[in-house]
């Protein structure tokens, strides 16, 4: 396990902060948002990682977005770990690297309001088309009122 | 897809033959051959991510036994490993014994509900009635382990909850050698058929690329020569304890899905054996109990019939998740169509939608309709007759 920390620390440089193991195998990397395109890339082109799925998650002064990729030879899952701001929550999108994300992202925007910079299809995925706007069912603030 | 004059939008769905789940695909078409795939889900979303988190821990374990009716056990097995990731605990032995002889178990029976489904689909009916028969003891014998035919219940953090009787294992072993014997009928049987060779061979071919690309896992990644197998990449429960191989195959088209799914089948039959010799005769405890599960996040994986099952989980040191996130591999197989389809004929989208084994249920309908004219050209029996006919045609050139 220490031989990926490194080789990630080695690609990443700056771009990627407090990796560390916290569970058996599971490794997380925090990942500047602006820099998330440029890691995802090294981690999926450069280092042949296998793309798993996304997950998201609201915090109460964040949102956060895990991008949980495979290496499947050391039987690792790497998580890069990006935080949003909670009043324009925003990040480009992973679409031009990883045709897979897409649908994803749909729902990530769908459930959570993440927009997604320059996602060529934003459309309901999994909600109806005239789902009311603005009206995000994951999201926690709904609950509290 | 901008609609040219050419193009006719075959909707297939939103309850569809071939899904277990309601789902929606558009397939643009040009005549015959098909130039895009849209594909839309969400007509029976449950919400199960947002319930999860109501939940206490132990009773996740059967809401997440409830997303598929066919892989029951492979959503808490993967919820399973991703608490004991989080605790950072181990099991003891009897237990990953057990549930490893439950995940070959069902491997087999969904295996065979597939093949049975694609040879329904390609209008070879002898197929679908053999194969149904066969997975039919498999069937039989769950319920002789865990009471039931299908959701089981048998999965608990830090273990399982029923035991495997030792005076139960030769009964269960003899019908396992009847099951197995009759697996390599047919599978002999299907394999060597010159009408499903020509049938299923070069139709909705996938390339490695295509598999890195939408990060496809199980057997559809691994028909294309992708060796990815979670019980493998990060032994788990009693796979590092037995003797098995990963099966790959090279092309990517039907057929050698086809080929990888009945070959699984027989190294499930081998790892149950191994699992069955291994606690036969011996007591052992089947679970630890798990009083409180700390703060922190864990991540687990399964493979389940249809690939790896991905479950992460946060948590704040209370009685529930924080965050559930869950990823069943038709999620990431079923976008696969996008470059299977395209470039094939309406007679194979049948069989290529099913070739991933998305979860399916039976009949419902598909059809056809002209986009300029709203009007109604084919519907699902004109489809199956399509393919019949096509698989006549073959039958006749061989």
């Amino acid at each position: 396990m220490k031989d990926i920390i490194g080789r990630i620390q080695s690609k990443l440089g700056d771009r990627g902060k407090d990796i560390k193991e916290q569970t058996n195998n599971r490794v997380y990397v925090s990942v500047d948002r602006k820099n998330i395109k440029e890691c995802a890339k090294i981690l999926f082109e450069d280092m042949d990682a296998r793309y798993i799925v996304a997950s998201d998650m609201e915090n109460f002064d964040s949102f956060e977005i895990l991008y949980h990729f495979g290496f499947d030879k050391e039987s690792a899952i790497v998580s890069l770990r990006v935080y949003l701001d909670k009043d324009n929550p925003e990040i480009d999108t992973l679409t031009d690297i990883i045709p897979g994300i897409s649908y994803i992202e749909r729902e990530m925007w769908e459930l959570l309001g993440i927009n997604f910079k320059g996602h060529p299809n934003m459309k309901h995925f999994l909600l109806g088309d005239d789902w009311e706007k603005g009206n995000y069912p994951l999201r926690k603030d709904k609950y509290e009122k | 897809m901008k609609n040219n004059k050419k193009t006719v939008i075959v909707p297939i769905g939103p309850y569809h033959p071939l899904l277990e789940e309601p789902e929606f695909f558009a397939l643009y078409c040009d005549g015959e051959k098909i130039v895009d795939v849209e594909w839309q889900a969400g007509y029976n979303h449950r919400g199960i991510e947002k319930l999860s988190e109501s939940k206490h821990w132990d009773q996740v374990t059967f809401l997440v036994e409830r997303i598929c009716g066919i892989c029951s056990t492979s959503h808490p097995f993967a919820y399973c490993n991703t608490i004991e990731n989080l605790i950072g605990m181990t099991i003891p032995e009897r237990a990953k014994y057990i549930r490893s002889i439950i995940g070959e178990l069902e491997r087999i029976h969904s295996h065979l509900l597939w093949m049975g489904l694609a040879g329904h689909f390609l209008g070879y009916n002898t197929v679908f009635m053999w194969a149904w028969k066969y997975r039919e003891p498999v069937l039989d014998l769950f319920e002789i382990i865990s009471g039931n035919r299908n959701h089981y219940a048998m999965f608990k953090i830090g273990g399982v909850r029923r035991n495997i009787e030792n005076e139960d294992i030769p009964k269960i072993r003899k019908m396992l050698a009847e099951i197995k014997g009759q697996l390599e009928m047919l599978i002999g049987a299907v394999l060597d058929d010159p009408v499903l060779t020509a049938r299923l061979k070069n139709v909705g071919v996938l390339t490695k690329q295509d598999i890195k690309n939408f990060g496809s896992v199980g057997p559809v990644a691994r028909a294309s020569g992708v060796d990815v197998d979670v019980r493998r990449d990060e032994p788990y429960a009693a796979y590092p304890l037995v003797e098995w191989s990963v099966i790959t195959a090279k092309n990517g088209d039907v057929l050698d899905k086809a080929v990888v799914r009945l070959s699984e089948c027989l190294e499930a039959v081998k790892i149950i054996t191994q699992c069955l010799d291994a606690i036969e005769g011996k007591a052992g405890e089947i679970g630890e109990e798990v009083r409180r599960v700390p703060e922190g996040e864990g991540i687990g994986r399964h493979e389940a019939p249809r690939g790896e099952c991905f479950h992460y989980i946060r948590s704040d040191g209370a009685n529930s998740p924080v965050r559930h996130k869950i990823r069943a591999p038709s999620y990431t197989n079923v976008p696969t169509f996008k470059a299977s389809c395209i470039g094939q004929t309406i007679s194979d989208v049948a069989i290529i939608l099913a070739g991933v084994d998305p979860c399916y249920c039976c009949t419902e309908r598909v059809a056809v309709y002209d986009a300029g004219k709203k009007k109604k050209l084919y519907d699902f029996q004109h489809l199956v007759e399509l393919s019949k006919q096509k698989t006549e045609r073959i039958r006749k050139e061989i």
